[in-house]
């Protein structure tokens, strides 16, 4: 039963691996690229406050001597800087006609005079990268009057490394979180799948001649698949039974008159005289003859049946099946007496099914309507209360009403059939109806007997 | 650049030549390593022949310079990009702070260098290699027993009488002149409000204030002064083990204690012997002949000195190489410094 595996398909746990790493990986990179970020913000916010506070404490140093401009630089500005242990220290106060009062003549001036008297910049001190602060004081005294601008900047070892370290510690924290989530992601898929597990072990642990549908709690997810699975079943299931109908029919119909034949060809084999002999030989033959259309009936309603359950059903114009049945033309052969006339309209017939299996039908009853009715026969294909009919009428009465009533209750039931021809044929007729959906219908009409496959019209057109 | 030149400008001081100069090694090396510092070259000496003798073919150029015209002349050599000194040697680590702020030194990084405490180093660029208290010195002979100021406070009760003995006896660095001189004063107006105290009591007793630690010295020795204030104790102590009138005191308030800085000039031509010679001051041999020689102090590293009590841990004040010194080297706050210096010694010539 194993000899054919399928192709290798990555299993689900493989696929939903895969998607949480790739997941996990985009994630992570976006995460790193925004813990990045994060750090050199904070690292620059963290220092940026720095340089804020020893400009603000250098400004508030400055004091005015007569019209003199004194600046007292406090240490405590620059062990504030200072907390930056490795960078270097640029800064300046200028006064307010832009005369250097201390520090460095020449940094870099602040973009623009800031008007809140606070600003920052990004400049290089001595070629080394470097971070600015801008701060202004306004004095207002009788010799000095006007804005003193505090620049101090510090270059970026610290932010730099600050930044690291915060970013650092973001992504040894997410790595901890990814690997958790990995975890919880194996986890989860696990119990996620666990039912397409039981489903397996179900269908694994079934009598390989089980064919009742499955009826283990399945996931929503999964329900296509196995109701896929038990129509699958359910048609197996139908047509193990249909085969094994048709055999037991077949050896029961085949007995009879293999019997008979038999018990003929010894009495022929014991008859001495040669005209009676003769008699016998002709009753073998006949029987032989009505040996071989049983057989072909027998065929034709497993091909029917076959057909109905395995090939897939198409437009089909009933018109076209009555053509065909009285074009081929058969029993013009067989009984040359009657007379078969088609009677079809304009309009097509359109239904869903198997021209074969409906053309095959038809004969059977053209067939019965030859050897049982009278002339006229006609075959005709119509729509009637909205229903597809693809009809075969007699001249003569048809069965007796005890006979039809039997016949119809058979029929019903697609139980096996058994006796004569006619039965079959009708058998063949009324599978043929069930299979389509529709229904073999047995009436007396004004001009006779009419058999009729009543089928359900299709939708639109040929 | 104009900023080092308005500083050159703004320090005012012409760039006088080198005191002293000497070589050392084979004559005909090739490469010659030239070191300036502001280090005796007698003191100094016996720490090159000891890095010498493990480094055969290698010579060094010495030259001894005065704090602030070394300061100006690196500064400059570095403001042009001149190749001048390939190691750069001060007590005016102040000075050093500056220049290395000023980007003129070269990175340096080894197992020795990165095992220094931060105090004594900066960017890796400079690094303190010595260890020396500012001490005070007095000569035994004319100082009685009980007027050897062990604190500040001694001091400057000494100097309180209207008739003191002390009055115009006492010697400390000019700060202007003495970039050490400044330094020390600068740590000490940090450091405590004696500072005032102590300034306006030199001011008012007519202390003398001078250039030079070997100037001071010779004096107390010979008894023109009777007490010098903030001498360099390597110095004073290398002059007291053959002259026993010195007497040294570290002060017991609290010590300052100076780490010479070292700083490898970027325009040095020959950086890697620098660097190599850098290593050998920090290592345990280089640290062993420092020590010989009193470049480290003995009494800083050791409390059980014979003779002057013990020094605590907590009275010791290293000056550390941290950018904060770069406020000692502010225009403004040196002028008001010296201004306030000179209303105090304004009855003195400074020179």
């Amino acid at each position: 039963m194993n000899s054919h595996i399928p192709p290798w398909q990555m299993s689900l746990v493989a696929r939903v691996a895969l998607a949480v790493a790739l997941l996990l990986g985009v994630g992570g990179v976006l995460v790193s690229i925004a813990a990045f970020a994060y750090g050199r913000q904070a690292a620059q916010d963290a220092y940026d406050r720095l340089l804020v506070g020893a400009a603000t404490d250098i400004a508030a140093s400055i004091s005015v001597d007569g019209g003199d401009l004194l600046v007292d630089l406090p240490i405590s500005a620059f062990q504030l800087l200072a907390l930056a242990p490795d960078d270097r220290i640029a800064y300046r106060v200028t006064g307010p006609g832009g005369e250097v009062l201390t520090g460095y003549a020449d940094l870099p001036d602040p973009p623009e005079t800031p008007a809140t008297g606070l600003d920052f910049y990004d400049a290089a001190f001595f070629g080394e990268a470097a971070r600015y602060a801008a701060v202004t004081r306004r004095f207002a005294e009788r010799n000095v009057s006007g804005p003193v601008e505090v620049i101090v900047g510090q270059t970026l070892r610290a932010r730099r490394a600050l930044a690291l370290e915060i970013t650092q510690r973001a992504l040894v924290v997410m790595a901890g979180a990814g690997v958790l989530m990995s975890l919880l992601a194996v986890f989860v898929v696990r119990s996620a799948l666990r039912p397409l597990d039981r489903l397996a072990e179900a269908v694994a642990r079934r009598d390989p001649y089980d064919l009742t549908p499955i009826k283990a709690p399945v996931p929503k997810e999964a329900i296509g698949m196995v109701s896929a699975l038990n129509g699958f079943m359910g048609r197996i299931d139908q047509q193990v039974r249909a085969m094994r109908g048709l055999i037991s029919d077949t050896a029961h119909q085949l007995r009879t008159p293999v019997a008979a034949l038999r018990a003929q060809a010894d009495l022929a084999a014991g008859e001495p005289d040669g005209t009676r002999r003769d008699a016998i030989v002709m009753r073998i033959h006949r029987r032989t003859v009505d040996l071989g259309h049983l057989l072909d009936q027998m065929l034709s309603r497993a091909l029917v049946i076959h057909r109905a359950e395995s090939v897939r059903r198409e437009a089909v114009d009933l018109r076209d099946a009555a053509l065909e049945v009285v074009e081929a033309g058969d029993f013009a052969l067989t009984t040359p007496g009657v007379e078969i006339r088609l009677v079809i309209g304009e309009a097509e017939v359109p239904v869903q099914g198997d021209l074969l299996s409906l053309t095959e039908a038809a004969k059977n009853l053209l067939g019965n309507a030859v050897k049982y009715g009278a002339s006229p026969v006609r075959v005709g294909a119509s729509v009637e209360e909205g229903r597809a009919v693809l009809w075969v009428e007699d001249g003569g009465s048809g069965p007796a009403p005890a006979i039809l009533d039997r016949l119809g209750s058979r029929f019903a039931h697609n139980s096996a059939v058994r006796g004569d021809g006619a039965g079959l044929g009708l058998a063949i007729a009324a599978a043929v109806a069930q299979a389509y959906g529709g229904e073999l219908v047995l009436e007396r009409v004004d001009a006779g007997f009419r058999a009729a496959l009543v089928l359900p019209l299709a939708e639109g057109s040929v | 650049m104009r900023i080092l030149f308005l500083m050159i400008c703004l320090w005012g001081l012409p760039a006088t030549a080198q005191e002293v100069s000497r070589s050392f090694g084979p004559a005909l090396a090739t490469t010659r390593l030239l070191v300036r510092s502001t280090t005796d070259i007698n003191v100094f000496g016996p720490v090159i022949d000891a890095f010498l003798a493990t480094r055969p073919g290698l010579a060094i150029d010495y030259e001894q310079w005065g704090s602030n015209a070394l300061f100006d002349l690196s500064l400059a050599d570095c403001a042009v990009g001149r190749p001048g000194a390939d190691v750069v040697i001060s007590s005016g680590v102040h000075q050093m702070v500056q220049m290395v702020n000023n980007a003129c030194a070269a990175p340096h990084v080894s197992a020795l260098t990165t095992a220094l405490p931060p105090a004594l180093r900066w960017r890796d660029e400079l690094w303190g290699i010595t260890r020396e208290a500012a001490v005070m010195a007095y000569n035994r002979d004319l100082v009685p027993l009980d007027d050897v100021p062990l604190t500040r406070f001694d001091l400057l009760d000494l100097l309180r009488p209207t008739a003191s003995p002390y009055a115009g006896k006492v010697a400390t660095y000019d700060v202007e002149s003495s970039g050490l001189g400044y330094l020390f004063a600068f740590s000490d107006a940090r450091e405590a409000t004696t500072f005032g105290a102590l300034l306006e009591s030199l001011g008012r007793t007519g202390a003398v204030a001078t250039c030079c630690s070997a100037e001071i010295i010779a004096g107390v020795a010979d008894g023109t002064y009777l007490i010098a204030y903030n001498v360099l104790g390597s110095y004073a102590q290398v002059a007291a083990q053959s002259d026993p009138r010195i007497g040294i005191v570290l002060p017991q308030d609290y010590t300052l204690v100076l780490s010479r800085a070292l700083m490898i000039p970027k325009a040095a031509t020959h950086s890697a012997e620098a660097a190599a010679f850098l290593d050998f001051l920090l290592s345990v041999q280089g640290r062993a002949v420092l020590a010989d020689v009193l470049l480290i102090d003995p009494l800083t590293d050791d409390a059980s000195a014979e003779e002057r009590p013990p020094v605590s841990e907590t009275t010791l004040r290293p000056i550390g190489l941290s950018p904060a010194l770069i406020v000692a080297m502010d225009q403004q706050k040196r002028a008001q410094f010296i201004r306030r210096w000179r209303e105090n010694f304004s009855n003195q010539d400074l020179r």
